[in-house]
């Protein structure tokens, strides 16, 4: 793996079931992780944000999260945080990791 | 119990349709979040990591088992199956859906309950001594000063917008067992020399990131000035509480940047204004209130089949001998339930076992049971020739672990696994050090320990007043923990202080291993 530690994703919660949720290239939000578009380009990302703040009302809390990315280019998570945001808490199998 | 008044009934009810129609207005768009934002932390629904949380009040952690069952409903129909009590003695969803709110806070108020104030710059849910009306050592029961300064604090005009959020615990013996000294506001039912009934009150205490021991402003203040009283601290915080910065904002700060002396003066001043003006709503009330906190009627009834079965069953032996504790009934006893066995989330239960406890109670507890601040639940009126049965009933459950008061009885909030806010996980870290100490079995023979987890510097964990206390912290996006010893949540209140620097998530078991081995 190689970290790009600029390299930037879109994050929220979604605004109904509140469950974390990703920006994708289409623009929809999807709930892995791996779908989600990354932004090499800071200004690009924050670009992207403030639109969907402005815009979206179907998620709320989104944020720019760092990212690196897998040998095969997918974004992963670098901080332990955003790692529990994409399988649910540890203590029980609840969350995404029971999907 | 506290029976709602038509009043109370109306009220509720209309927070619930006004509620109804916030939500449908923010998911139609109508409302942003930045508008909703304040409106749904008003009805204590918040934002976790995962999902929503919806925070339900219990005040002064008092429960009829219909109310149980509720909660249990509630946690099958729209949640995951379980619920989590909390250090301020309520309880907490984790994974509510937003358009299912309305329909949990309809269902709440038909048992008369509700989330209003468990968040927000107000007054929060009121909390008291969990053993109130029960304990052999009470004085007086809390509750109804405690009900008193919820109806005053509910939905208050002036004070719905504080420069923080501010937390009222009231106790009515000389046991602390609701930390009051950790308190916005400590409130002690006492008697002066000639007998006369009053309040010792005490300001500005505080745990989070700069805690503070509550310090005395009032020795003695007669029951009928409390509601005068609580206007004068909430008014003199009001004006000059620091609303500049968020960490600097809660009474403690105050405190501390104006002095005890200053701080009183103000108090002192602004309440005999108050007090010049005040109707006495209280006490056109307070005797109603006292009625619906009227001791249960005991059972005459032989107690033999307690001591027999201590004599045959090791394991009921054990759990009686940490599990309860003396009742002013000394046929009685109170029972309080361990939702902390070892490797499980501390104050988590299944629906399963809020629906045994709620059975439980109504059976062989009077139909009462009360939320511990320890994270524990308390059957506060069991008969001792029941208590065999009673036993039986919760081991079927799981709910039978008999730690109360030991190493394993770990109070711990949700952590990074559920908090936004958390900087690392401290379920794990109790769930590692429970199991490590039951496979030692050496936790009764260590006696009394109070362990505390938070999983950030805002301390919901209580961490600064646990004889060992572990904080989670976020060094360079690694969990660590910094472990204090010698804080004390009691009577003789303290604060721990730092041993050492931070240990890794995976050495963490071994340090308090090793702590208690010195």
């Amino acid at each position: 793996m190689k970290n790009i530690s600029k390299t930037k994703i879109i994050t929220a919660n979604d605004l109904l079931s509140g469950e974390v949720v990703y920006l994708t290239q289409s623009g929809q939000w999807s709930l892995q992780h791996r779908d989600a578009i990354a932004f090499d380009d800071k200004s690009a990302g924050d670009t992207r944000l403030n639109e969907i703040l402005k815009t979206d009302n179907s998620i709320l809390g989104a944020y720019l999260a760092d990212v690196g990315r897998s040998d095969e280019g997918q974004p992963i998570p670098v901080h332990f945080r955003e790692i529990f945001r994409t399988i649910g808490p540890s203590n029980r199998f609840i969350g995404k990791q029971a999907a | 119990m506290y029976n709602y008044t038509k009043f109370d009934k109306d009220f509720v009810s209309h927070r619930v349709t006004q509620f109804r129609d916030q939500v449908k207005r923010r998911i139609d768009g109508s409302l942003t979040e930045e508008e909703f934002r304040p409106l749904r932390l008003m009805n204590g629904l918040y934002l976790l990591l995962h999902a929503y949380m919806l925070r339900v009040a219990i005040p002064y952690g008092t429960l009829s088992s219909s109310q149980m069952h509720t909660l249990a409903d509630i946690a099958d129909r729209f949640d995951k199956g379980y619920a989590h009590f909390t250090t301020r003695q309520n309880v907490q969803y984790h994974w509510p859906k937003l358009q299912d709110v309305p329909e949990i806070l309809d269902a709440l108020a038909k048992v008369e309950m509700h989330a209003v104030q468990t968040s927000g710059s107000c007054v929060r849910s009121i909390t008291a001594d969990h053993f109130a009306g029960a304990a052999l050592d009470e004085d007086e029961d809390p509750r109804p000063t405690a009900e008193i300064v919820r109806q005053w604090s509910t939905d208050h005009p002036e004070f719905a917008f504080l420069p923080r959020k501010f937390k009222v615990a009231v106790i009515g013996s000389k046991d602390d067992r609701a930390v009051t000294n950790m308190h916005d506001i400590g409130i002690t039912l006492v008697r002066d020399a000639e007998g006369n009934e009053g309040y010792k009150f005490t300001v500005g205490g505080g745990l989070g990131r700069t805690p503070f021991i509550g310090k005395l402003v009032r020795e003695f203040l007669p029951r009928e000035d409390l509601v005068p009283y609580l206007e004068a601290i909430l008014q003199v915080y009001n004006q000059i509480g620091r609303r500049d910065n968020k960490y600097k904002a809660r009474i403690k700060i105050t405190m501390h940047e104006y002095g005890l002396e200053e701080l009183s003066n103000r108090i002192e001043i602004n309440f005999l204004q108050q007090k010049s003006v005040y109707s006495g709503a209280d006490q056109a009330v307070i005797e109603r209130i006292q009625n619906d906190f009227a001791e249960p009627t005991y059972k005459q009834a032989s107690i033999a089949s307690f001591e027999d079965a201590r004599e045959a069953d090791p394991l009921f032996r054990s759990f009686t001998d940490t599990n309860l504790h003396p009742h002013k009934d000394g046929d009685y006893t109170i029972v309080t339930v361990s939702l902390k066995a070892h490797g499980k989330t501390p104050g988590d239960a299944s629906s399963e076992q809020m629906r045994a406890l709620a059975k439980i109670a109504k059976k062989w507890s009077h139909d009462e049971l009360r939320v511990s601040h320890e994270q524990n639940i308390i059957l506060p009126h069991v008969h001792k020739g029941d208590l065999a049965t009673v036993y039986e009933a919760l081991r079927i459950v799981g709910l039978a672990t008999a730690n109360i008061g030991l190493i394993s009885d770990i109070i711990a909030c949700p952590g990074m696994d559920y908090c936004d806010l958390a900087t690392a996980r401290s379920i794990n870290i109790a769930q590692g050090i429970a199991i490590r100490f039951d496979e030692l079995k050496l936790e009764h023979d260590i006696g009394q320990i109070k362990l505390k987890i938070s999983g950030c510097i805002n301390a919901c964990g209580h961490h600064h007043v646990g004889h060992i206390g572990i904080l989670g912290v976020d060094k360079k996006g690694t969990e660590y923990y910094q472990i204090t010893l010698g804080g004390s949540a009691d009577e003789n209140s303290a604060l721990g202080k730092i041993v050492g620097p931070a240990f890794p998530y995976d050495d963490v078991t071994d340090a308090v291993e090793t702590i208690v081995d010195v």
